[in-house]
């Protein structure tokens, strides 16, 4: 290894002595001197009629060899946005459904616990036949399931201001693979008795959050993952273990879970009362679980240019109830709809990718996309939720229409709506 | 005739079969949640009753985690709190981020949420929005104070519940709370309380 990287260093300095030697110093005995920009931003003085030897060409150079974990391009550099309590997604810059592990947003309620995995333990109580204990070891000797769906923060709505970029609107829903047991299987081993229709699930972080969940969810499509893309879940994302409930808020998803108990009625814990609910008319609403259908173009989106002719405007559009089965594109602020391609599979209850070629002439207008999914729920406008559920809507479970205007000099701008 | 009979029962049966999957496709098209992914429905004929993986709990184990308290007070453990004996430890642990609980100050930015309610401003805090007594316990006795979480004695997380009920209007000053008296208490928000009632479907709710 060190070898080769002093090979590497020699053959750098060889170059440099070339260009040095031949082309700069040289320049004053040359008649034709051009200056060339690298793409490092450097402005090198070379001569035309020599053979050009340039800094940057990855033709001329040996790379380095392989490492025992890759990064990514110097040229990529993706980042959360993130507050004290949360992370963002960076969706404009991603180009398919996919959230990278070290990109998928974060919301935890007393910071990342660090959890041994020889010490983890998950314990299944109350009316139950047999009240377990599983070691992360145990959990991953059941049958496993590797599934992909979305998580999104049921808080998941920003506006206000033109200069808002797709991260900003929306970033707290992201996407991986997941792989784990089903909570179904893991409730045939301790047998939940027939009376039990709520559980308590309990994260082993500083706030020890706890989340009443219905049984049925647990028996429909629950799991308890230790696994995203492939590899071990991300302390951020729960490790060692977390629940995973398709398609619901993403806080009953309870990371780092320690503990289940199974009991007949709902625990009304802080998350599920105080938080997590929300006005609609007069009265709150609780235990609203699904996130229903939504989308967002993120390309082209805040902060990038357009350019006139053709563009392909692309996004994601996901629902909690199933499949997406259409997305629409308007490209003249509303007006008409179009129906744009989806990519398949189109997975349950996952980030689906939509595309939607369009010529742009130059005129001012606004772009925006639609969400339909298999109850033939219609993504909605802000104006319809608030005229369901009132002007006090809060932030939990808005998923309006989101569209960018189109300014005649080629600026993308989100377009912020009040509803007070 | 009966040999007949049985076939076309036979292919009575596939009919309706297809029928009943029709109607229920139908159905499901337009009803609820999505139904789960069909990959994730394992056959498990060929299972065993158990793995046998795990181990059983023992009762020292689960009375070790089960700290979780209900609303009809199950899980409330011995011990009692009252107001004063709450107001002395709230200004030593807790006023630092939730500020007074004597007084909203408008407009005054915390690093935690404000706990009182306040009839001139819309602030949801407990008096105004928390539905039940007993998640002030649960809540305070599992992850407060933030900067050493669980560290409280029950006697200290009833006197704090105590506190802060009063001070939002709930209970009398000179109130006393345990596991018998927690339960009683009914908080003016909970009738505002629904079930969420979104089912997919054209209508937006």
């Amino acid at each position: 290894m060190e070898k080769t990287g002093k090979e590497n260093n020699d053959h750098e300095s060889f170059i440099h002595k070339k260009i040095s030697r031949r082309l700069l110093l040289g320049g004053a005995a040359t008649t034709a001197i051009v200056a060339m920009q690298s793409s490092l931003g450097k402005w090198i003085q070379v001569a035309a009629q020599q053979p050009v030897i340039k800094l940057d060409d990855p033709t001329k150079k040996i790379g380095p060899g392989p490492s025992g974990v890759g990064k990514r391009s110097p040229f990529e550099q993706p980042l959360r946005i993130k507050s004290d309590t949360s992370s963002r997604t960076p969706l404009q810059d991603l180009y398919s459904s996919l959230t990278p592990s070290d990109l998928h947003y974060e919301r935890h309620h007393a910071g990342v616990p660090l959890i041994s995995p020889d010490k983890y333990e998950l314990l299944i109580h109350g009316m139950v036949d047999k009240p377990m204990v599983f070691t992360l070891a145990d959990l991953k000797r059941f049958p496993s399931v590797t599934r992909t769906c979305f998580l999104e923060c049921s808080g998941n709505f920003r506006s206000g201001k033109e200069n808002m970029t797709p991260q900003e609107i929306c970033g707290l829903t992201s996407q991986s693979e997941w792989t784990g047991v089903m909570l179904s299987t893991l409730f045939r081993e301790i047998g939940v008795q027939p009376k039990a229709t709520w559980f308590l699930a309990e994260g082993s972080d500083a706030a020890v959050m706890t989340r009443s969940i219905p049984v049925k969810k647990g028996f429909d499509d629950a799991m308890i993952v230790y696994a995203q893309n492939g590899e071990a879940i991300r302390p951020e994302q729960g490790y060692p273990a977390r629940l995973l409930l398709p398609g619901w808020e993403g806080n009953t998803c309870v990371k780092w879970i320690r503990r289940i108990e199974l009991a007949d009625e709902p625990f009304m814990t802080r998350e599920e009362t105080s938080k997590y609910t929300y006005p609609v008319k007069d009265r709150i609403r609780q235990f609203s679980f699904e996130m229903d259908a939504r989308s967002i173009i993120t390309y082209p989106a805040y902060p990038g240019h357009l350019e006139r002719g053709w563009v392909e405007i692309r996004g994601i559009a996901w629902t909690g109830r199933g499949k997406i089965v259409r997305v629409e594109v308007s490209t003249d602020a509303g007006e008409t709809w179009n129906v744009a391609r989806l990519q398949e599979p189109v997975l349950d209850k996952a980030h689906t990718y939509f595309r939607y070629l369009w010529q742009w002439t130059g005129g001012e207008t606004e772009i925006m996309s639609r969400a339909i999914d298999e109850t033939n729920y219609i993504q909605p406008t802000l104006r319809q939720l608030v005229d369901a559920r009132g002007a006090d809507i809060g932030g939990y479970h808005m998923n309006p229409i989101t569209a960018w205007q189109i300014k005649q000099d080629g600026r993308v701008l989100f377009k912020p709506e009040s509803w007070k | 005739m009966l040999k007949s009979f049985n076939i076309d029962n036979k292919y009575l049966a596939i009919v309706l079969g297809v029928l009943i999957i029709m109607v229920l496709g139908a159905y499901s098209y337009n009803g609820e949640a999505g139904k789960p992914a069909s990959f994730i429905n394992a056959d498990t004929t060929a299972w065993p009753a158990s793995f046998g993986f795990g181990k059983p709990a023992s009762p020292q184990q689960i009375a070790a985690q089960d700290i979780d308290v209900r609303p009809d007070g199950l899980g409330l453990p011995l011990g009692s709190g009252t107001v004063a004996q709450g107001k002395a430890i709230y200004a030593m642990k807790c006023v630092a981020c939730h500020g007074s609980a004597e007084k909203v100050v408008a407009g005054a930015k915390l690093p935690a949420p404000v706990l009182v309610s306040d009839s001139t401003s819309k602030v949801k805090a407990i008096g105004n929005y928390w539905p039940y007594a007993s998640t002030v316990f649960d809540y305070i006795r599992r992850s407060m104070p933030y900067n050493l979480p669980g560290s409280l004695t029950d006697n200290e997380v009833y006197s704090l519940t105590a506190y802060l009920l009063n001070s939002n209007k709930i209970i009398k000053p000179d109130a006393v709370l345990n596991a018998q008296t927690l339960p009683q208490v009914i908080m003016p928000a909970q009738k505002l309380f629904i079930t969420d009632d979104r089912r997919g479907g054209p209508e937006v709710r």
